[in-house]
């Protein structure tokens, strides 16, 4: 085989995240942009002298950060619980119902107006009801509506997925004389997980905004929503948004893991 | 499109029948006549190429013998089989335009799919996988993803898939039509070794008529609406050796030229030397 010479320089063919190709300039100007705001809102609230119930300065939020540093880690962790809980659950759901619709026109049929429902209706306000429905004293309610919040996404763009399987990939398992369980194995679920991970990504931040939020329609104590709204009715403003920010790091937690999974699913996939 | 006289007698089944080949697409005033009457037959160990004019109907040719598509009417036999059993026992090996690999296995991953899929156990894989990627080429690169290789190598890798069973006949769509000039006279090399250690009979698209010349035994012409053939070009007669002992060397050989006039006169259907070829392959 002396004749193929275009074999070009071995090079490192491992498999690995995109990031390596990352930037510098996109990590630091999000940076400068951060810390040139913050340092603004701290001037701004020194020199008019802002109330802390109008805006606290950031320096007041951080010390109550320290201060409170394993309350909102404790809350943070039961909020992320319901949150990672409901996750989970909803990516099952959005995945099998997605796998059902993708094989059965007639429940895809089925689907698509109660799908395109839930889309719209703003989950978290079911629950108060979803309270009375399973007591005040769970956190089922929560979950609940953290579930409900990731399906459709994950629904939505796994059946997206399922759908992207390439013709040429259909005729080369005919030709192969694959069997339908292989088809689907080896074809079809490889497709479509990309997708189902974009989903994932979509619908994580939306659990925890779900899981967070329905706390503040009452249930069990102890999570980020609930330290919320009891510290605002204090008049602990500064308590409140370091409260806050333990909500955004969850977030983005929740955000940058499953981001990093879809990469990582995407990885052989060359952006077209 | 049999020759007594230059083809030599077949010693089991033909490894393509194809009798008065129908293939219609559509319905009403949208009826498209993709195939018409199309009758083929490729001996064992026989190297045939299908050319014509884009949408002529080689791809729906090449499907039928897959049995990706069944005709509209007309029989198909693949080594005197229907071809739907053919494909079920898994007498051929085909490589589509597109390589069609799977992006998300490696190399080897995408080389042993067939041998997986029909449940090889995985030593026997591994000793073959490695066999077919040093034939191909790639060994250095047996475990890289297919977006890590360039197009000629992904077409390599695909190549190296169809012949993961050693068929006895391998159907391919245009597989170089997206390389550059280079890398396509290189694999073109390369297929007619490939074919010479295997003695597998091939069927064989493409739109470029030196490398029809350069491969096979015999030039299908086909002409379009309906699609049908046009004529047939036997090589061998123009005093080239058989396509399994070709040489590099050919495309420099009068009988070379000779041919790849024949072929020309037939696809632009001019009517007196598109006679002439037809009297060389009634000859
Ligand atoms: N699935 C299909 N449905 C409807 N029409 C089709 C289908 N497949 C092919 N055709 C039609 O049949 C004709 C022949 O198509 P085919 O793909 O076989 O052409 P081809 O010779 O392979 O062309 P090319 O060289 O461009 O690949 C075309 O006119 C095309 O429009
Ligand atoms: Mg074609």
């Amino acid at each position: 085989m002396t004749t193929v010479a275009d074999a070009g320089p071995a090079k490192d063919t491992r498999a690995r995240l995109p990031i390596a190709e990352v930037r510098w300039s996109t990590v630091l100007a999000p940076l400068v942009v951060g810390v040139v705001a913050i340092a603004a809102w701290e001037s701004v609230v020194e020199a008019f002298d802002i109330e802390p119930f109008v805006l606290p300065a950031p320096s007041a939020i951080w010390e109550q950060v320290r201060l409170h540093g394993d309350s909102i880690a404790s809350g943070a962790s039961v909020t992320g619980r319901n949150a990672l809980i409901g996750t989970l659950l909803g990516a099952v759901l959005g995945v099998a119902g997605a796998m059902l619709a993708g094989s059965f026109r007639v429940v895809d049929q089925m689907a698509a107006p109660v799908v395109a429902a839930l889309a719209v209706i703003p989950i978290v306000a079911l629950a108060p009801v979803l309270y009375s429905m399973f007591g005040a004293a769970v956190d089922t309610g929560r979950i609940i509506v953290a579930a409900v919040s990731v399906t459709i996404p994950v629904y939505l763009n796994t059946l997206r997925g399922l759908r992207q399987v390439r013709q040429v990939h259909l005729d080369l398992m005919t030709a192969c004389a694959a069997k339908r369980w292989q088809v689907v194995r080896t074809v079809t679920l490889p497709t479509a997980t990309p997708y189902v991970f974009t989903g994932l990504r979509v619908a994580s931040s939306l659990a925890v905004i779900a899981a967070l939020i329905a706390e503040y329609f009452g249930g069990p104590i102890g999570g980020l929503g609930k330290s919320i709204t009891s510290s605002a009715a204090s008049s602990n403003y500064p308590l409140a948004w370091a409260y806050v920010s333990g909500a955004i790091v969850l977030g983005l937690l929740f955000y940058i893991v499953t981001l990093l999974v879809e990469l990582w699913f995407s990885r052989h996939l060359r952006p077209t | 499109m049999t020759n007594p006289l230059i083809q030599p007698e077949p010693l089991g089944q033909p490894a393509i029948q194809v009798r008065g080949a129908h293939r219609v697409f559509g319905k009403g005033r949208k009826q498209v006549d993709a195939l018409s009457a199309v009758d083929l037959t490729v001996a064992d160990g026989e190297f045939v190429s299908l050319i014509g004019p884009s949408g002529c109907g080689k791809s729906t040719l090449l499907r039928l013998v897959a049995d990706l598509d069944s005709p509209t009417s007309g029989e198909v036999l693949v080594f005197g089989k229907s071809a739907r059993q053919a494909r079920l026992d898994q007498e051929y090996g085909i490589a589509f335009q597109q390589s069609g690999l799977l992006p998300w296995r490696t190399v080897a991953g995408n080389v042993e799919l067939p041998l997986k899929l029909h449940g090889i156990n995985s030593e026997i894989r591994r000793r073959r996988v490695a066999e077919l990627l040093e034939l191909v080429g790639l060994t250095d690169f047996a475990r890289s993803h297919p977006d890590q290789l360039s197009g000629g190598m992904q077409q390599r890798v695909a190549i190296a898939r169809a012949l993961a069973e050693s068929p006895r006949l391998l159907l391919m769509d245009e597989p170089f039509g997206a390389l550059d000039e280079i890398t396509r006279e290189r694999m073109q090399n390369e297929l007619v070794r490939i074919c010479a250690e295997t003695g597998a009979a091939v069927l064989f698209v493409t739109h470029s008529i030196p490398e029809a010349v350069f491969l096979s035994d015999r030039v299908v012409v086909m002409s379009p609406r309906p699609g049908r053939i046009a004529g047939v070009v036997d090589i061998r007669a123009d005093g080239l050796a058989a396509a399994h002992d070709r040489s590099a060397g050919v495309r420099e050989e009068e009988g070379f030229f000779r041919a790849v006039g024949e072929v020309r006169s037939l696809l632009h259907g001019t009517p007196e030397t598109a006679a002439v070829a037809r009297g060389v392959d009634h000859r």
